[in-house]
C-alpha cells in the first residue's frame, strides 16, 4: 500500500534563507563578541577615514583647476581644429561597439542601457562643461544605430566585427597621426603634440597590438624543439621579465638613437611605444604560452593523423584554440599596461600622469595637486575597474575555468 | 639485410629534405640572421660613440662622483667614486625592497583574511581598499603620497609630536633611535651566542618531534630563548649597549634620532598598500583553494582554529600561495625603480646622475640592468627553494 514512492513531478526547491533585518545584522556583523568588536572598530575607521574624506570633497575641494585644463588632460596641445578626429576615433568605438553588442551580447538591457548613460553622464560633470553637450547624444545615436545593424543581421556580422575590432586599433592611430597624402583634410599631427589621455590610450594600443605578433612568435619559439630558437626566446623573455619598465623604457630612449646609423632619430612617443612594446611582448609570450599548454595533446595528435603539417597544425589547430583561451588574460594584460603607460612620465612624455605633473608646476595651480591627482586617479579607476570587470564576464561567457 | 633497409633509404632522400639536416641548417639561418642584426646594431653604435668621443669601458667608474646623495648606508660623500655611489644606490634599494617586501606581507595577509571574514562590514572595507589600489598606477600613488601627503606636514617649527617622542614634519619623520655604546661589540656577540643557543634548541626540540610524533613547535621555543637570552645579556651588562637618542626640534632642523626622509617614507608606504593589495589576492584565493570539507573535517576530530590553520590549511595553501607570491616580491623589488619620480636615491636615480654626469649612456643602463636582473634571479632562486620545500608536505 504506502511502500511504493512515487517521485514527485516538481519537487520544490530548497528554502531559501530569510533573515529580518535584525537577523542579517545578527549572522553579519554582531554573531560573537568579538565580531561585535570588530564590528565597533570597523564603523570606527570608515569614520574617521570618511569624515575627512567627505569634508574635503564637498567643501574644501576646488575643481576648477580641472575645467580649465580639461582639454590638456584629455588630449594634451593636440590642436583644437583637429579635435574632430578624435570625436571620429569615438564614434568608430561606439560603432563598433554597439555591433559586438548587438550580435553577441543580444540581451542584457539594464548594463546597455548603462553604457548608454555613461557619455551623457560624463559630459554632465562639471569638469567637462567646456566641451560640446551634443557628443554623447551623437555617440549614444551611432550605438545604437549598428546595434540594430548587429542585431537584425545577427551571425553574418560576427566576421565583420572581429574585423573591424583588428582593424580599429591601427585605424586610430593612422586617424590621430593624419595622412600624408590627404594634407587638406587631415593634416599630420606631430606627435609631440599628443598628450593627456590620449596619449596614454594610444601607448597601450600600441603597446598592446605591435606587441601580440611579437608575443606570440617568442612563445611559439619557447615551445619550439629547436634548441637555437628555443633558448634564444627564453633568454629574450627572462632578461625582459627581469627588469624593471623604467630601465626598458630609459634604454629605448637613450640608447635607440645610438643604435641607428644616422640621420634623425625616431621621435620620443615613437621610442616610448617600442619600449613598451619589447617590455610587453615578454610578459604576452608567457601568457599565451600558458594559452598553448592548455590544449591537450590529442589535439596535436588528431591534426597529425589527419596529416597536416606542423605550420598548419599550429595555424589552423593549436593556436585559434589557444588565442580563444587567453582572451581574458590579455584583457588584464591591457590593464597593466594601461597603468603602466604612466612610467613615460619619468623620460618626459606628456601622458595622462605627465600632463598633470606639467599643469601642477605652473605657479597658479601649485596647491591644487590633490583635486588634480585624485582627478586622474579615479579616470585611471574607472577604466581599469570596468575592463577587469568586463574580462571576467568574458571569461565566464568563453568559459575558459570550465575546460 | 633487414638492418641495411632503412640505412639505404636514409640515403634516397636528398640533402635539402632530410628533416634532421634542415632542423640545423634552420637554426644556423636564424643564429646568422639574428647576429648579423645584433651586430650592425653594435656597429651603428660604436660609429655613433666615436662621432662623439667616447669610448666603451667601465674605467670611469673610479672616477670621483662630485654629488652627494642624501641617504647612504655605508659612508659616502661627493668625493667617493662613481663605483661607491652605485653601491650606496643599490643597499638603498635592498633595503626598502626588504622591508616592503616585509611589511606588504604582514598587511597582505591581514587584508587577505579581512576579506574572507564573517564580518560583512570588515568584509567590505577590504574589498574597497583592494579593488582600489589594484586599479590605479603605482607611479600616480607614489607622486601622490609624496607631493600630497609627505610633503604637507607642517614645516619644522610647528612639526606634529607624537608619543616617543616622533617628530613628524614635511622634512620627514623623525623617531628615537639607539646609539651603540663601548660595550655595543660584546653585546653582538652575546647576541651571535644566544642566536647559536636558540638554533640548538630549534634543532633539538624538532629532532625529539620527529622521534616522537609529538608537535613541539620547535622554532617557536627557539626563538623564545633566543629572546631570553637576548634579554639576559641586555641586563647583565653593566650599562645598556644601546643608548637611546631622541630627536629634537633645533633651530630649523631635527637633533638626534633617525630621520625617514620624505621621500623614503612615500616609497616604503607606496610600495606596501599597492603590493598589499595583490598579495591580499593571492593570499585569499590561496585559502579559498582549501576545501571546506577539511576544514570540516578537521573540526569533527576536534582540533582548535588555531590548529586546523596551522595543520591543515596554511600547508595546503601555502603551494597555492607562493608561486603567486614570489612574482608580487619581484614586482615590488622592481618597483622600487619607481623612486626615481619622487628622489629617493635608489639604484635608478643614483645611475640616472651618473649617466648624465659622465655621459656614459651605454654602460650605465647594461650595469643597471645586469644588477636588476641579478637581483630577481636570486629572489626568484630563493623563492623557488623554499617553493620546493613547501611542495614537501605533498604526498
Amino acid at each position: 500500500m504506502g511502500t511504493n514512492i512515487t517521485p514527485l513531478a516538481n519537487p520544490l526547491p530548497p528554502p531559501t534563507e530569510r533573515y529580518s533585518l535584525l537577523g542579517w545584522m545578527h549572522k553579519n556583523l554582531f554573531s560573537s563578541w568579538y565580531n561585535t568588536l570588530l564590528t565597533i572598530i570597523t564603523l570606527g575607521l570608515i569614520y574617521a577615514i570618511l569624515k575627512p574624506m567627505l569634508n574635503w570633497f564637498l567643501i574644501q575641494a576646488d575643481w576648477e583647476v580641472i575645467q580649465v585644463n580639461i582639454r590638456l588632460l584629455m588630449v594634451g596641445q593636440y590642436p583644437q581644429e583637429q579635435i574632430w578626429r578624435i570625436w571620429l576615433c569615438l564614434y568608430l568605438l561606439a560603432a563598433i561597439a554597439g555591433l559586438s553588442w548587438g550580435v553577441w551580447v543580444r540581451g542584457r538591457w539594464f548594463a546597455g542601457l548603462v553604457l548608454l548613460a555613461v557619455p551623457v553622464l560624463i559630459s554632465l560633470f562639471p569638469a567637462f562643461s567646456n566641451v560640446s553637450r551634443q557628443q554623447p547624444l551623437i555617440l549614444d545615436l551611432i550605438a545604437l544605430t549598428s546595434f540594430g545593424i548587429g542585431w537584425v543581421r545577427g551571425k553574418p556580422m560576427r566576421r565583420v566585427a572581429v574585423t573591424l575590432w583588428l582593424l580599429y586599433f591601427p585605424l586610430v592611430i593612422l586617424i590621430v597621426r593624419g595622412l600624408a597624402f590627404a594634407e587638406i583634410w587631415m593634416p599630420i599631427v606631430s606627435s609631440s603634440l599628443w598628450g593627456g589621455l590620449l596619449l596614454t590610450f594610444l601607448l597601450t594600443i600600441a603597446g598592446i597590438s605591435f606587441s601580440f605578433p611579437l608575443g606570440v612568435m617568442l612563445a611559439l619559439g619557447r615551445r619550439s624543439s629547436l634548441p637555437a630558437i628555443r633558448w634564444v626566446s627564453i633568454t629574450y623573455i627572462e632578461v625582459i621579465r627581469g627588469v624593471p619598465l623604467v630601465t626598458i623604457l630609459f634604454m629605448a630612449s637613450v640608447m635607440v638613437p645610438l643604435f641607428l646609423s644616422s640621420g634623425t632619430p625616431p621621435d620620443r612617443v615613437l621610442r616610448a611605444m617600442l619600449g613598451i612594446t619589447l617590455f610587453t611582448s615578454a610578459y604576452m609570450a608567457e601568457n599565451v604560452r600558458g594559452g598553448l599548454q592548455a590544449i591537450p595533446h590529442g589535439q596535436y595528435e588528431a591534426a597529425q593523423a589527419l596529416g597536416l603539417s606542423g605550420f598548419q597544425t599550429m595555424f589552423y589547430i593549436i593556436l585559434p584554440q589557444a588565442l580563444r583561451l587567453v582572451i581574458p588574460v590579455l584583457l588584464g594584460l591591457f590593464i597593466a599596461l594601461f597603468k603602466d603607460t604612466s612610467l613615460v612620465a619619468t623620460i618626459g612624455l606628456l601622458e595622462l600622469l605627465g600632463i598633470s605633473r606639467s599643469i601642477l608646476a605652473q605657479p597658479q595651480y601649485v596647491s591644487f595637486q590633490k583635486e588634480v591627482f585624485i582627478f586622474i586617479s579615479l579616470i585611471y579607476w574607472v577604466v581599469c575597474y570596468f575592463m577587469s570587470y568586463g574580462s571576467q564576464r568574458l571569461e565566464k561567457s568563453l568559459g575558459v575555468g570550465e575546460r | 639485410m633487414d638492418a641495411s633497409q632503412p640505412a639505404r633509404k636514409d640515403r634516397s632522400i636528398p640533402l635539402w629534405r632530410d628533416e634532421r639536416y634542415l632542423r640545423i641548417f634552420g637554426q644556423i639561418v636564424f643564429l646568422v640572421i639574428l647576429f648579423v642584426f645584433l651586430g650592425i646594431l653594435v656597429r651603428n653604435m660604436l660609429a655613433n660613440l666615436q662621432q662623439q668621443g667616447l669610448s666603451l669601458g667601465f674605467d670611469f667608474m673610479k672616477i670621483t662622483a662630485g654629488f652627494d646623495i642624501g641617504e647612504h648606508l655605508i659612508p659616502y660623500d661627493r668625493s667617493h667614486t662613481y663605483l661607491d655611489a652605485f653601491l650606496v644606490g643599490l643597499l638603498n634599494t635592498v633595503l626598502v625592497s626588504i622591508l616592503g617586501i616585509i611589511f606588504a606581507t604582514i598587511l597582505g595577509i591581514i587584508f587577505g583574511l579581512a576579506r574572507l571574514s564573517n564580518n560583512i562590514l570588515v568584509q567590505s572595507l577590504a574589498r574597497v581598499f583592494i579593488e582600489f589600489l589594484r586599479n590605479i598606477p603605482l607611479l600616480v600613488l607614489l607622486i601622490f603620497l609624496y607631493i600630497g601627503v609627505f610633503l604637507q606636514f607642517p614645516r619644522i617649527k610647528q612639526a606634529i609630536e607624537l608619543p616617543g617622542p616622533t617628530l613628524i614634519s614635511n622634512r620627514g619623520i623623525a623617531i628615537p633611535w639607539g646609539i651603540p655604546t663601548e660595550v655595543y661589540g660584546t653585546y653582538l656577540r652575546m647576541l651571535a651566542g644566544a642566536a647559536i643557543l636558540a638554533c640548538l634548541v630549534g634543532f633539538g626540540l624538532s629532532w625529539y618531534g620527529r622521534r616522537t610524533g609529538r608537535s613541539t613547535l620547535a622554532w617557536f621555543w627557539g626563538f623564545i630563548t633566543f629572546l631570553i637570552a637576548a634579554a639576559i645579556g641586555w641586563i647583565a651588562l653593566p650599562i645598556s649597549p644601546l643608548s637611546l637618542d631622541q630627536p629634537a626640534v633645533q633651530g630649523l632642523r631635527v637633533a638626534g634620532g633617525r630621520s625617514l626622509s620624505p621621500e623614503f617614507m612615500a616609497l616604503l608606504l607606496g610600495l606596501v598598500v599597492y603590493t598589499s593589495a595583490f598579495i591580499a589576492d593571492v593570499v585569499r584565493a590561496g585559502i579559498q583553494s582549501v576545501s571546506r570539507g577539511q576544514i570540516e573535517a578537521a573540526k569533527s576530530l576536534g582540533l582548535s582554529s588555531l590548529r586546523i590553520m596551522q595543520l591543515v590549511v596554511l600547508p595546503q595553501a601555502l603551494r597555492v600561495i607562493v608561486p603567486p607570491l614570489t612574482s608580487q616580491y619581484l614586482n615590488l623589488t622592481k618597483n622600487t625603480s619607481l623612486a626615481v619620480a619622487i628622489g629617493y636615491p635608489e639604484l635608478f636615480h643614483v645611475s640616472g646622475t651618473v649617466l648624465n654626469q659622465s655621459g656614459r649612456a651605454v654602460e650605465v643602463i647594461a650595469l643597471v640592468m645586469a644588477i636588476y636582473l641579478t637581483i630577481s634571479l636570486i629572489t626568484s632562486a630563493f623563492m623557488n627553494w623554499y617553493n620546493r620545500r613547501v611542495r614537501l608536505v605533498e604526498r
